[in-house]
């Protein structure tokens, strides 16, 4: 009896027009897709995307050429050089991450005692040429400049369990 | 509007046969391409029906919604090498995709897209309709051959064996509509379904409608029954060798099968042209009397019903194991069909009401 219903059933197409039931739900149900340019994932606060500069509000850089950060560096990736200034603070002459080399482990903004360097939600960058990826002091500060109130805002929210 | 009325006068002056010929002409350059722009659009449905049922977008990118997809496909294509393969059969190699091309557009001759509007009205139309789509084997065979390459030679096989297969099942569920039509000529075969949906093949012939539909799958070497092309076992079967324009031939070919298979599903079992609400007077009077007029758009439709039918079934079924598929066509399909044939022949002898009375 039960082989007979099986028979029956299967000559009835039954099990196959379950399974097109459920594409043809599936056609009209909302799609996961996020359309990247328009569209983004949320993304943490921690998130350890593209490293910056800051500086202090009153445009004063608070990079002090410890270079703890270059010292606990695992991959070896930041270069500092430094000497210094005319009102007789230490600052940095150089200062150069090498993004081949980096991990984004997030370990230089860690140990930074003045919150200098960080690591921000910026992801979408790209190099063309051999030598594009050692990023500069200069083009790190205004990657800062450019995103303090984003970098600024992501601390803020993270605070709290630090 | 002189010159209109001169250029109608030369056209009357033609000879007899030389209007006929121009006329053919025409008919056939203007169902070619539109044959080859539902082509194009039914790859990208494909692409965007599949996507939306696996929950994603499918292409969007190429032009508004994506619309421009196909253009952006055809243009690789057409741009593309075609690669000779060092030991095949060089001549062979080039005719296979020509042939493939040639059987699917050559089917479309008997076609009927509104009454009387077909190219050539044959009385044994469905004859040559099962003769032509035969052939469409060959170009299948042939490239797998001619390529010299095993896994080419494997798909070739394989989909040799499940053609001849189907087409015996496919032949059959056509006898029953013979049988119900009383004639070869697709023409008087949809004007036999005359009346609303009730009147349609599709009804007392609902098994050889199954069979026929699932069987023009097979044919058409589409999924569940694509072993010919079988990517995770055989790379792409019959067509691997190919490349560029020869590729894009078989393309061509395979997708206006499917749409050859769905307009034949539509004139044999569905009525063709006619409106599925054909003689009902109260929707007639109504505003909505459009609806009851038979027209190509009904014909259409439901050919697009059968196209959205195939890519369902692609996004469903999981491929048929190759025994499987053999044990379907000859052990399942076509005892079904034998025995409805039966069933059918005693139903119209007796003119068993309320299909055959």
């Amino acid at each position: 009896m039960h082989a007979l219903g099986r028979w029956v059933r299967s000559l009835l197409l039954v099990e196959l027009f379950e399974g097109l039931a459920l594409t043809g739900r599936l056609f009209f149900a909302h799609k996961f897709t996020i359309r990247y340019p328009e569209e983004h994932t949320p993304k943490s606060p921690r998130y350890r995307g593209l490293h910056a500069l800051r500086r202090y509000a009153n445009g004063e850089e608070r990079c002090i050429a410890c270079k703890l950060c270059e010292a606990v560096c695992p991959a070896l990736a930041i270069t500092i050089d430094s000497e210094m200034r005319e009102d007789g603070t230490r600052r940095t002459t150089r200062y150069d991450i090498d993004l081949f080399k980096c991990v984004y482990c997030g370990l230089c903004e860690e140990a930074c005692p003045v919150d200098s360097i960080v690591l921000t939600a910026i992801t979408d960058f790209h190099f063309e040429k051999r030598g594009e990826q050692i990023y500069t002091k200069e083009m790190l500060l205004a990657f800062g400049d450019n995103y303090e109130a984003q970098i600024a805002a992501d601390r803020a929210a993270d605070a709290p369990y630090r | 509007m002189g010159m209109l009325h001169s250029l109608v006068s030369w056209w009357n002056a033609l000879p007899a046969d030389l209007q006929l010929t121009i006329r053919s002409i025409v008919f056939i350059v203007i169902l070619i391409i539109c044959l080859v722009l539902a082509v194009a659009y039914m790859t990208y449905a494909e692409r965007r029906v599949i996507g939306f049922m696996q929950v994603r977008m499918g292409p969007n990118r190429v032009g508004p919604w994506g619309l421009l997809q196909p253009f952006a496909d055809v243009f690789k294509l057409v741009f593309k090498e075609v690669v000779l393969p060092t030991n095949a059969n060089r001549f062979l190699f080039l005719v296979a995709p020509v042939i493939s091309i040639t059987t699917a557009l050559a089917a479309w001759a008997v076609i009927p897209f509104s009454n009387g509007v077909l190219l050539s009205n044959a009385n044994a139309g469905l004859l040559y309709l099962l003769a032509v789509s035969s052939f469409g084997v060959y170009g299948i065979i042939l490239a797998g051959w001619a390529s010299n390459s095993r896994y080419a030679f494997l798909g070739a096989m394989r989909s040799a064996a499940q053609m001849v297969a189907y087409e015996i099942a496919m032949g059959f569920a056509l006898v029953g509509v013979l049988l119900a039509g009383r004639s070869l000529n697709l023409n008087e075969i949809v004007l036999g379904q005359s009346g609303n949906i009730g009147h349609w093949y599709a009804w007392p012939l609902l098994p050889l409608f199954f069979v026929y539909f699932i069987s023009g799958v097979a044919e058409t070497n589409r999924l569940p029954f694509d072993v010919a092309e079988g990517e995770s076992e055989i790379v792409a079967g019959f067509h691997v060798e190919y490349s560029g324009t020869a590729f894009a031939a078989f393309f061509l070919a395979e997708y206006a099968n499917m749409i050859l298979v769905s307009a034949l599903a539509t004139v044999m079992f569905c009525g063709g042209w006619l409106s599925p609400f054909q003689g009902w007077q109260a929707l007639a009077a109504s505003p909505l009397g459009f609806l009851t007029a038979t027209s190509f758009i009904w014909f259409a439709l439901k050919i697009c019903f059968f196209l959205y039918c195939f890519l369902w079934f692609r996004a469903t079924f999981p491929r048929y194991r190759y025994d499987q598929i053999m044990r379907l066509g000859w052990k399942v399909f076509i005892p079904i069909t034998i025995v409805w044939l039966v069933l059918e022949s005693i139903a119209v002898v007796f003119r068993i009401p309320p299909w055959f009375a």
